[in-house]
């Protein structure tokens, strides 16, 4: 991509050129080069969007819900991005996308951008270009960013991450309360749905989440230090605000009908007050900020020492020593790394 | 590592446009495109051409695949066509149909920008072959 290309797609998705808007999204999602330098050119025209995550188990309703969470804000006089992610192959690479059958509510309404993306298989890769395209939406002027995905592994849930606020969805009957104890999605909700609220089983739903929540609330005051963890003792924001913490709420929806929609929103609007009155939003931005920079870096230090590996002739001829046992991994990790580390040494001084 | 020209992910919208109700077929080329190693955007069924066109447009497909069956191949898809001239997207989207398209209209398909008509009974690697051939250089 030529730099007048780049400055064109710029221009052309500041102006609201919905062609051009895809066309950016496209090259970030290829890593294609030059798609940093159109991301550094439009990060300085965000931060105007709410950025609202939505998970749960596959055939929980999602997408139903989120077309339908598009079109109240559509009918509130708000412009709307949509980012659904699905899994890809493991095998081919290939993926089908099918989100976009349920955004039957904003047919020919241009206003409302869906954009669909796959896993594409890499660790880490799909977080930096999801965040990515949310700050192309973002610089677009879209005034809420609804980020879908099924919350099955690490991926989805740093995908998640990326938003201000997060929703999780639950489906009556999707196991006993023993599986809402368990370690995954349930536990980085601020709001958590109850959708096909009419199907049997939807009150025990609702009931063991309220327990679990409950139990999340009774273990804070024990729990500070992980909160503590890492920062200094004494000055840490998030210690004296334990008290005015967020107590995640439970909505129940119907998405196919739309019941309880206009009730998630109003609980995102007031989690979304919460987090700005608390200085929480500031907190969250400079989290995923600070996330951001370290995973930017580490990918490069990786593609550098993919590079330093080459020299060495490659990752099998260094294996093939290891499993003679002539050397180590430790002692190769050494070897390769040394060069390296002593150049950043000479030039820090 | 996936930014070369060369292994770039295909993008494609398999669509179903206008009234019928058959996605058997659709399924089936979605799921050969998938094992085949593209991104597939499944449209549903019973689609405008203006859904077709925005869904295209927002997801910048590199392909563009319409199902039909109906026999109102002649009516909707050079709707489908002019919509994708509007937004800029028809020069670098490979536009190809598959279905029941009697030889007379499919001249008059690939005349309004059809890039090729796959009738029944084409293998699928035929299929495939053929947009990693055409696919647009971007």
């Amino acid at each position: 991509m030529s730099e007048t290309d780049a400055a064109d797609l710029v221009t052309g998705v500041l102006d609201g050129d919905h062609r051009a808007l895809a066309r950016t999204i496209t090259k970030i999602e290829n890593r294609e080069p030059g798609h940093r330098d159109l991301v550094s050119a439009l990060h300085a025209h965000t931060g105007d969007a709410e950025v609202i995550g939505v998970t749960g188990s596959p055939g929980a309703g999602k997408s139903t819900l989120v077309d339908k969470l598009a079109s109240r804000y559509r009918d509130r006089g708000l412009t709307v991005g949509v980012i659904a992610v699905d899994p890809s192959s493991p095998y081919s690479g290939g993926a089908v996308l099918g989100d976009r059958i349920r955004m039957a509510s904003n047919v020919g309404d241009m206003d409302v951008f869906f954009r669909s993306m796959s896993a594409r298989g890499q660790l880490g890769g799909l977080s930096t270009a999801t965040g990515d395209a949310i700050t192309a939406l973002d610089a677009f002027g879209k005034d809420r960013i609804v980020v879908e995905t099924v919350g099955a592994g690490q991926n989805e849930v740093d995908v998640v991450r990326t938003a201000d606020t997060v929703v999780v969805l639950v489906q009556p009957g999707s196991g006993d309360d023993v599986q809402m104890l368990k370690a995954g999605i349930l536990e980085i909700g601020d709001l958590f749905v109850v959708n096909k609220a009419d199907m049997d089983g939807a009150r025990t739903t609702v009931s063991d989440l309220q327990e679990m929540l409950h139990m999340r609330d009774g273990t804070t005051a024990v729990d500070a230090g992980h909160h503590g963890a890492g920062t200094a003792v004494g000055d840490d924001p998030a210690a004296d605000d334990e008290a005015d913490a967020w107590d995640p709420r439970i909505v129940e929806t119907v998405a196919t009908e739309g019941t309880g929609v206009d009730d998630l929103i109003d609980a995102i609007d007031d989690h979304y007050d919460h987090l700005r009155m608390s200085g929480e939003l500031d907190r969250r931005e400079r989290t995923r900020y600070a996330e951001e920079i370290r995973r930017l870096l580490r990918s490069d230090a990786v593609d550098l020492l993919e590079d330093e590996l080459d020299r060495y002739g490659g990752i099998d001829a260094l294996v093939d020593e290891v499993q003679a046992r002539e050397t180590d991994p430790y002692t190769v990790a050494d070897r390769v790394l040394d060069p390296l580390a002593d150049c950043v040494e000479r030039r820090r001084d | 590592m996936s930014a070369g020209q060369e292994q770039r992910t295909i993008r494609c919208l398999v669509a179903k446009v206008g009234l019928d109700g058959h996605d058997r077929g659709a399924h089936v080329i979605a799921r050969a495109f998938r094992d085949a190693g593209f991104e597939v955007i499944y449209s549903g069924l019973h689609r405008a051409p203006e859904e077709i066109v925005q869904a295209a447009v927002q997801e910048d497909v590199d392909v563009l695949g319409i199902s039909i069956l109906s026999g109102a191949h002649n009516t909707l898809i050079p709707k489908v066509i002019e919509g994708l001239k509007e937004y800029g997207a028809f020069e670098d989207t490979l536009v190809i149909v598959g279905g029941i398209v009697p030889d007379d209209d499919r001249r008059e398909l690939k005349a309004a920008g059809v890039a090729e008509v796959f009738g029944p009974g084409t293998p699928m690697s035929e299929t495939i072959e053929f947009v990693r051939e055409h696919v647009p250089d971007r």
